[in-house]
């Protein structure tokens, strides 16, 4: 066998250079057709007029008497920009993921750090206990906080029975059950992050701070949270990004003054069938996005090809 | 070091998972409620079950979401144990930059944007050459298979990278081709985690509402899709019961995954005492 391979070294070579054509060619096809071109004809779409046609836009493109004429129309942009609504769509998009991305944290840190110092036997269960709700759907967990934030749901009830308040108190379609949806939905995914990143802590360097006289407060100051800086960096991207564009949260337990961008969108497209101006809107909260995407990424990539 | 049983930290975390917990529990136990009206109790009934299963326009959605979540997974463990390897083993190529952006950005692009990116590709590609036809399973599965491949690609990726590559580099020593080591060592390898992949990519897939309402046709109507319908004219306990069943299966499947993380785990330690070195 390998005298073969030896006599023929252009036949082997030939045979390992295609194969790693072909598993780079796949996936690398499969993205840039299904992942970034599709980027492109949105940011194309956003700059087309309102048809009553099918396809619902007009073409940007025309060929005529030997001319090629473009058609840019930035009467979308010019509309997003003059339209008080949507500015304040995004301004409340990333108002509210932001108040959601820190509770999220404040509650997240404190359970990460708490099942990374359990006892190994139990952080595997722990670990599956905090990711389970995240793999049950998306939808019937916050279906299950409308039967609860209701006027006449069961923690009115509860607090009624309690004695705390004798009018049931308006929760649901506010902005309130809007942070709670985006807290209980979006919580494992802060977990998870800062689990992996505080577990892998030296507790050696904490105990030779310890040793030296520093006060446990000084300790988690000076040492664990500079060290899951990281950890912090990805999980509250993984929050905040898929929080500013979200549609089932608002639309379910928020109320009509609710003004998120992911909403406004999905009312655009479906509703008002502007593909246009859905399109400008997608770009828009593209463009907000694009810096927390990147940094993402960045803490992503260390993490996703190995030797960090 | 000493530590507290009931530290600050040890009290969030339980409060932080009956948080989790709480809201899934009262959904089950209404699920069970013979009263209508979900928050008043009236007694134990299955009747709710009982009128889940002769609802033929959700028995559909069902099978459609099955359908859909099994073909999208396989796929998209297929593309993510490529991409995982050949971020993890090759080294330096053109492009790689772009490939490792894109492969990461699904993860965390907001849901509407995906789809409705997906959706204008879907139309132009449409009207220039004039495939896909009409929107449906076939769409819907490739929008699924992109986000869910960025997810198989994480999952598989982590476990490539503990891998100890000697053993590969000791089978392409004595001859094996690089296609026969993959399939020969690296795979059974890292088996566990394709499986933890798989489950993984299709419960997302199941899971999807936003990007499937983008991306379906007439004739296609997802589990999510009927659900949402149902739940945005207010509660009910027919989606309780629906609901349950839902928890019930994920659980199942969750358990699943972890036994088989544990088993890979058990194998790997047996494996390194044999060889007589610690972890």
């Amino acid at each position: 066998m390998r005298n073969i391979k030896l006599c023929s070294p252009n036949w082997y070579e030939l045979r390992t250079k295609l194969g790693r054509r072909t598993v780079i060619g796949i996936p690398y096809l499969w993205l840039l057709l299904f992942f970034l071109v599709p980027f492109a004809i949105v940011l194309k779409i956003s700059f087309a007029y309102t048809d009553i046609a099918i396809p619902p836009y007009s073409s940007l493109f025309e060929y005529a008497d030997e001319a090629l004429t473009i058609v840019l129309n930035l009467g979308n942009y010019l509309w997003l920009a003059e339209d008080g609504l949507y500015i304040s769509a995004y301004l409340g998009s990333v108002k509210i993921a932001l108040i959601g991305t820190l509770w999220c944290l404040a509650i997240g840190y404190p359970m990460a750090y708490a099942m990374s110092r359990a006892p190994k036997k139990w952080q595997t269960a722990l670990l599956m206990a905090v990711l389970l709700p995240s793999w049950t759907s998306f939808l019937i967990r916050i279906y299950a906080w409308m039967g609860i934030l209701r006027n006449n749901g069961l923690l009115n009830n509860f607090l009624m029975w309690l004695g705390v308040i004798d009018q049931p108190l308006t929760i649901l379609n506010t902005d309130v059950a809007v942070y709670i949806g985006i807290v209980y939905a979006y919580l494992p995914f802060m977990v998870l992050p800062l689990y992996s990143n505080l577990v892998k802590l030296d507790k050696s360097l904490i105990e030779a701070a310890q040793d030296l006289g520093a006060k446990p407060a000084e300790c988690f100051h000076k040492i664990t949270l500079p060290l899951s800086k990281s950890g912090i960096i990805a999980g509250s991207m993984l929050v905040f990004i898929p929080a500013v564009g979200e549609v089932v949260i608002p639309q379910l337990l928020g109320g009509p003054e609710t003004l998120m961008i992911g909403k406004i969108l999905w009312q655009e497209f479906f509703n008002n069938r502007d593909w246009p101006v859905a399109s400008a809107l997608a770009i828009v909260m593209l463009l907000v996005l694009l810096v927390p995407i990147m940094i993402f990424n960045h803490s992503r990539q260390k993490d996703l090809e190995g030797r960090s | 070091m000493i530590e507290r049983k009931f530290s600050f930290s040890n009290i969030v975390l339980g409060i932080g998972l009956i948080f989790l917990y709480l809201p899934m529990f009262i959904l089950v136990f209404y699920s069970f409620n013979a009263s209508k009206l979900v928050t008043v109790w009236a007694g134990f009934s299955t009747k709710w079950y009982v009128e889940l299963f002769h609802d033929d326009q959700l028995i559909d959605a069902v099978l459609t979401s099955f359908e859909i979540g099994v073909s999208a997974a396989t796929a998209a463990v297929v593309l993510g144990t490529m991409s995982a390897y050949l971020l993890n083993r090759f080294g330096h190529f053109r492009g790689r930059t772009l490939f490792s952006g894109m492969i990461t950005a699904p993860l965390v692009m907001p849901d509407v944007i995906l789809g409705l990116a997906l959706l204008l590709m879907f139309v132009s590609m449409a009207s220039t050459i004039g495939w896909p036809e009409d929107r449906g399973m076939l769409t819907i599965w490739i929008a699924h298979v992109t986000f869910c491949t960025a997810y198989a690609t994480v999952v598989i990726s982590s476990r490539l990278k503990d891998m100890d590559v000697s053993i590969e580099e000791a089978a392409m020593d004595l001859g094996a081709t690089p296609l026969k080591t993959f399939f020969v060592i690296t795979l059974p390898t890292i088996a566990p985690a394709l499986a933890s992949a798989w489950l993984l990519s299709f419960t997302l897939s199941l899971d999807d509402l936003v990007i499937a309402s983008f991306v379906s046709g007439p004739g296609s109507t997802t589990l999510p899709m009927v659900v949402f319908s149902s739940v945005r004219l207010g509660v009910s306990p027919k989606v309780n019961a629906l609901a349950t069943l839902i928890i019930l299966c994920v659980s199942l499947a969750a358990f699943i995954a972890w036994w088989f993380a544990r088993r890979a785990d058990r194998m790997r330690r047996d494996a390194y005492q044999m060889l007589g070195r610690d972890q």
